[in-house]
């Protein structure tokens, strides 16, 4: 019986670890994707490229992990913003398909560029001894590093939730994923957040990609396998919802780990079951407005 | 002229443009000679040239419901694979491996398939049914792998063995007989689908991706037909996926993947979409140049087939074909392309 709950535990920390990367990962494509309406394939792709940065500033520039985490994200929001700017914006007003195959295109080009300067095996870095080995929290001892990557992802909950839900941007923002036109109408520059919002979501998700070479691993497939993942959490959470996006991955997050655990032949058929399940019945997501 | 009389005029007029886009054009005939002509160019090459004709028939099922429809879908190897593991499985279970009627129950079984998911996923829009295909494409695959026993799961399906095409041609080393049956297949189903885009059924589909409400409102089932329209293509899509299992003897869970599902949707939109030929276009260019890429280096084809669909989506909508539409508009102006 105590096995058995040590076992649960376990899982559960393992499938909230995974969960919070998931989730700093999406809630940025979801809350895009609510604003602007846009099919965004290539989200993952600027994970990965988080990831490869951090990689890259570790190894040759020999800069410590936490610091190289934080300057990957500001180099991948930076980085996004031309790409807001000369190609998105162009596709906003076009169909879901022109969107898509937009966005599969960039996934290609950067899975073959970081074929070609990386090579396509997994990358490796090593992290600051605080974050290896175990951690006792009291109520047991858990693996430092995932419990790391869910004090971060607490952090970034709160930040985002304070940005929404306190601030004026995050009123504006807010305001136009409603009703973008009346938003607009009332003065507020739309135009001006989409580059904020892209550019943000970006950055979130090139953290993500950088505390995922740990936990999940990075190659240059990186932004493909996990594309479906990153659109079940905006699509069962709901567009522009960042509460959605949060129980959608801590429900994929768990799920997921625990089907791995439990039934590791079948353990993904569990979770497009429930997806098709949820959106069949929910159309518009748990926490999305119809 | 009074007012019946425009009227007539109008109908008569709008009959006969209907009509004029029906009628076989010379430039029609320019794939069917290539296919024949490729043949006696390049006899080395026909395990490819049978390849790149399944492509073909896989992505005009597509063009079906996409280009004609509007249905925007991320899952439709789920079809693909469905015939293709019909087919294998119907061989290596049951024995059963005459080619015309294995392959006919592979489209079957699809088109059945196709019936029941699209009645079900057809009722929803833009994301969430984008999503829907791409998971229930996923969850094919899913089953698939878990289903060892009957698919081989993760290792392929074995032990499929086809009897010679109409009991005399026997399966050869080059694919020639091969070749020749899937051109044949290809072209009685694009005989189909020719009837079918320029059939009254076919015009309301059209109306239906350009005007849903209107559809409607004018007393269109527009549920029914796409459904129909729907059940059409996965059969085609199973056929093409019988062709594939019958012609590679083996099976993977690779026939249902979602790299299947976006190469067919990529090779229809390089070529041009809801123009039946930009499928047979956009499928040579992409399997030729990737097999010919490929040779010099895997980043190379994958960073090249990434900037094109970049190029494609953002200068030349209409694709290859459209491309080439626009070059004879500027070069001949006056005459109708």
């Amino acid at each position: 019986m105590e096995q058995a709950l040590k076992a649960a535990i376990s899982i559960l920390f393992d499938g909230v670890a995974y969960a919070m990367l998931l989730f700093i990962i999406s809630v940025g494509l979801s809350i895009t994707m609510g604003l602007m309406g846009f099919a965004n394939l290539a989200h993952g792709a600027f994970a990965m490229l988080g990831g490869y940065v951090l990689v890259t500033l570790m190894l040759n520039a020999g800069i410590p992990f936490l610091l190289a985490l934080v300057l990957a994200a500001l180099v991948v929001a930076l980085v996004s913003i031309p790409f807001e700017r000369f190609l998105y914006r162009r596709l906003y007003r076009a169909g879901e398909l022109d969107q898509v195959l937009l966005s599969i295109g960039l996934v290609f080009m950067a899975t073959a560029g970081i074929t070609y300067f990386y090579g396509p095996s997994t990358v490796a870095i090593s992290v600051p001894a605080f974050l290896t080995g175990q951690i006792d929290l009291g109520f047991g001892t858990f693996p430092a590093y995932r419990t790391f990557t869910i004090a971060v992802g607490i952090v970034m909950i709160v930040a985002l939730w304070y940005a929404f839900e306190k601030t004026l941007v995050g009123a504006r923002i807010r305001a136009a994923v409603d009703n973008r036109r009346m938003a607009q109408s009332i003065g507020i520059d739309v135009d001006r957040l989409f580059v904020l919002t892209f550019s943000v979501g970006s950055g979130l998700a090139a953290l993500g990609g950088g505390l995922a070479i740990e936990i999940i691993g990075m190659s240059p497939t990186f932004a493909l396998t996990y594309l479906v993942f990153f659109l079940i959490v905006v699509a069962v959470g709901g567009l522009g919802s960042v509460r959605g996006a949060f129980v959608a991955a801590l429900v994929l997050g768990i799920v997921d780990t625990a089907g791995k655990y439990l039934w590791p032949d079948g353990g993904a058929f569990f979770i497009y079951a429930l997806t098709i399940a949820i959106l069949l019945a929910k159309p518009e997501g748990l926490f999305g407005r119809a | 002229m009074n007012a019946s009389d425009e009227t007539e005029t109008a109908r008569r007029s709008a009959h006969e443009a209907f009509a004029r886009s029906e009628r076989w054009r010379w430039t029609e005939a320019l794939p069917w000679i290539a296919a024949v002509g490729a043949f006696f160019v390049f006899p080395d090459y026909m395990a490819l040239g049978t390849q790149i004709l399944i492509a073909i028939l896989f992505a005009l099922s597509l063009d079906l419901i996409l280009g004609y429809a509007g249905i925007i879908t991320l899952g439709h190897a789920a079809y693909f694979g469905a015939g293709a593991y019909a087919t294998g499985m119907l061989s290596a279970h049951l024995g059963w491996g005459e080619p015309i009627s294995a392959m006919l129950f592979g489209g079957a079984v699809a088109a059945a398939f196709g019936f029941v998911s699209g009645w079900i996923l057809l009722r929803y829009h833009g994301l969430t049914l984008l999503m829907l295909t791409l998971a229930t494409a996923i969850l094919l695959m899913e089953t698939a792998n878990v289903l060892e026993a009957w698919t081989g799961g993760f290792d392929g399906l074995v032990g499929i063995s086809i009897w010679p095409l109409l009991g005399t041609f026997e399966y050869d080393l080059w694919g020639h007989t091969y070749y020749w049956y899937a051109l044949t297949v290809l072209f009685l189903c694009f005989l189909v689908c020719r009837r079918i885009v320029h059939s009254p059924f076919g015009r309301s589909l059209v109306g239906i991706k350009n005007n849903t409400a209107r559809m409607h409102a004018i007393g269109t089932p527009v549920h029914r037909r796409l459904v129909t329209i729907y059940t059409i293509s996965a059969g085609m899509a199973g056929i093409a996926g019988g062709l594939f299992a019958e012609s590679n003897a083996f099976v993977t869970l690779d026939v249902l993947s979602f790299a299947r599902s976006g190469a067919v949707l990529i090779m229809l939109v390089v070529g041009g979409v809801g123009r039946l030929y930009g499928a047979f276009v956009g499928t040579a260019v992409f399997l030729i140049l990737e097999d010919e890429l490929a040779k010099l280096s895997p980043e190379f084809w994958e960073f090249g087939i990434g900037l094109l669909l970049v190029l494609v989506v953002l200068f030349f909508r209409g694709g290859l074909l459209g491309a080439a539409d626009a070059l004879t508009r500027r070069l001949f102006p006056g005459k109708r392309p």
